[in-house]
């Protein structure tokens, strides 16, 4: 296709967006709810996963090493993890500092523990990190077959809790956005097919003077993505209004450290280009699939 | 050259509109369609435009059968084939100028070719003084004859005029029959549906009369031969 021809298209598309006034109102305030709708969703769906994503990452297999043994037996067996596949990390923790960080993590109580200092009941440990979390039970699984181990630990109980649940959030959220962009697509194919009957002649003379296809699409492409940015303009300033309050005034996120959020900045710019994306697609999708069926002559 | 072979058409709600039509129209004819309302007439046109694909039968125009067309090619085909018809057909909120230039636009003509080509074809059919005026100031005649400068502006090989003169008062009709005969004399092939017997029978052409779908008569210089 020749420039001056794209050019024209889109100085057609443009027009006429223009020109439908109120039907154009009508298709950008769908996006636009859609949007918010979808948006919403999104910063939560992420903001959801990156907590979950969190989570997983602290997930750590402590091996508790025998009492009984020897410090050649102890770097067989790292040798032997290092050995395994998927190991992001193992580190070496002595008795010493178990107690250590026990005593820091009870806080005031700690103190309490000092006397173990003189005789430590605890086991000296590998703690180690998978590459990919859900690999983390079948690691300690294959550790906990080898010698000189007292016991494997990596919070079973709540960490396959954790990913069920993460799998869970993931799977229904992607499903609630796509029923939302798709009603969103129908909405906006049905308003537009309202503009269209009225151009129906326009399209029919079109068509008498040999114009492809394409060529009849095209304006009607440029329409929808116009409809499609138009109709996020609103929901990116109310989201990223939203979430910058958020981010910068609730106290009571902070408290918990392992609620953390994503930070404004680069998330905004992510999540403005998506809503974007999305009212793209939504537009273009609408538009063409209303012309469509005014092509068949 | 149009040639049709034991073409049928049956319209998807049953009605069949074609009944095995056998025709050959050569290069350069000017062909009065005629018959009754319903009589198929318009179905007749439509196969050859391609808007209709005969159920059954071989359509042949400008050496291109139109069913093995694929569906891209369809508009390229079109580009050689002019249609004016009853109703005009243009584009209320343009000028002139605009709904003939159009037709360039389509086809990705250069700028400067579109304002030269306009500006000849509106000379052509008289209505050069006319170009920034819309559709709606024109007369019915005058927008018939913007109609004509569209359909012939590509200069096609076959142009189809159905009842071009069907919503003109006849004197009207006669400046309509005689731009019709000019392009015919540079050689286009035309194709007239039309109920107007005065016009068939004072300009004597070629004519052929379909009834319920099949070709009753086909003279050389015939006669309208209906009573209004």
């Amino acid at each position: 296709m020749k420039f001056r021809t794209l050019k024209r298209h889109f100085k057609e598309g443009i027009k006429n967006t223009l020109r439908n006034g109120w039907m154009t109102v009508a298709s950008v305030g769908a996006v636009t709810t859609t949007l918010i709708l979808v948006s919403v969703f999104l910063v939560v769906m992420l903001n959801i996963n990156h907590i979950a994503d969190g989570l997983e990452n602290d997930v750590e297999i402590k091996v508790l090493i025998d009492f009984t043994a020897e410090q050649a037996d102890k770097d067989n067996l790292e040798q032997e993890i290092r050995g395994l596949q998927g190991i992001d990390s193992i580190e070496y923790s002595t008795k010493e500092e178990e107690l250590k960080k026990l005593m820091e993590s009870m806080g005031e109580q700690g103190g309490d523990w000092a006397l173990y200092e003189q005789d430590n009941p605890l086991n000296d440990a590998f703690i180690i990190k998978a590459e990919n979390p859900h690999d983390t039970g079948s690691i300690a699984a294959e550790i906990e077959q080898m010698d000189h181990i007292y016991r494997v630990n990596y919070g079973q109980d709540y960490v396959d809790i954790l990913f069920t649940f993460n799998q869970y959030v993931r799977n229904i959220g992607m499903v609630l956005i796509a029923a939302l962009v798709f009603t969103a697509i129908f909405l906006i194919s049905n308003t537009i097919k309202i503009t269209i009957l009225a151009r129906e002649k326009e399209i029919g003379i079109m068509k008498l003077v040999g114009a492809t296809n394409s060529f009849i699409r095209w304006p009607f492409f440029v329409e929808g993505m116009l409809l499609g940015v138009l109709g996020s303009l609103l929901p990116i300033i109310i989201v990223l209004t939203g979430y910058y309050f958020l981010t910068q005034n609730v106290e009571m996120l902070q408290r918990f450290s392992f609620v953390q959020l994503l930070p404004f900045y680069p998330f905004a710019f992510q999540i403005a280009g998506l809503i974007i994306g999305i009212g793209v697609v939504i537009g273009v999708w609408g538009s063409l699939m209303s012309v469509r069926k005014f092509l068949r002559v | 050259m149009i040639e049709m072979q034991d073409v049928y058409m049956t319209y998807p709600n049953g009605v069949s509109a074609l009944n095995g039509i056998n025709v050959s129209i050569d290069q350069g004819e000017f062909v009065y369609l005629v018959g009754p309302s319903g009589a198929g007439k318009s179905t007749f046109t439509k196969i050859i435009f391609r808007e209709e694909v005969p159920t059954k039968g071989k359509v042949v125009v400008n050496d291109k059968e139109t069913s093995e067309l694929k569906w891209k090619d369809v508009p390229y085909f079109r580009r050689n084939i002019g249609v004016v018809y009853q109703d005009f057909r243009l584009l209320p909120k343009m000028t002139v100028y605009e709904n003939i230039a159009f037709a360039l636009e389509v086809i990705e003509e250069t700028p400067k070719n579109i304002r030269k080509r306009v500006m000849a074809v509106l000379d052509q059919v008289g209505l050069k003084n006319k170009a920034r005026f819309i559709p709606d100031e024109l007369s019915g005649g005058e927008q018939q004859r913007v109609a004509i400068a569209r359909a012939i502006i590509n200069h096609p090989g076959v142009l189809i005029a159905d009842e071009p003169t069907g919503n003109l008062d006849p004197e009207t009709s006669w400046e309509i029959m005689h731009i019709l005969e000019e392009i015919n004399a540079k050689g286009t092939t035309i194709i007239m549906a039309t109920h107007s017997k005065e016009i068939v029978n004072t300009v004597k052409k070629r004519v052929i009369a379909i009834e319920d779908g099949v070709i009753v008569r086909d003279e050389r210089r015939g006669e309208y031969g209906y009573e209004i």
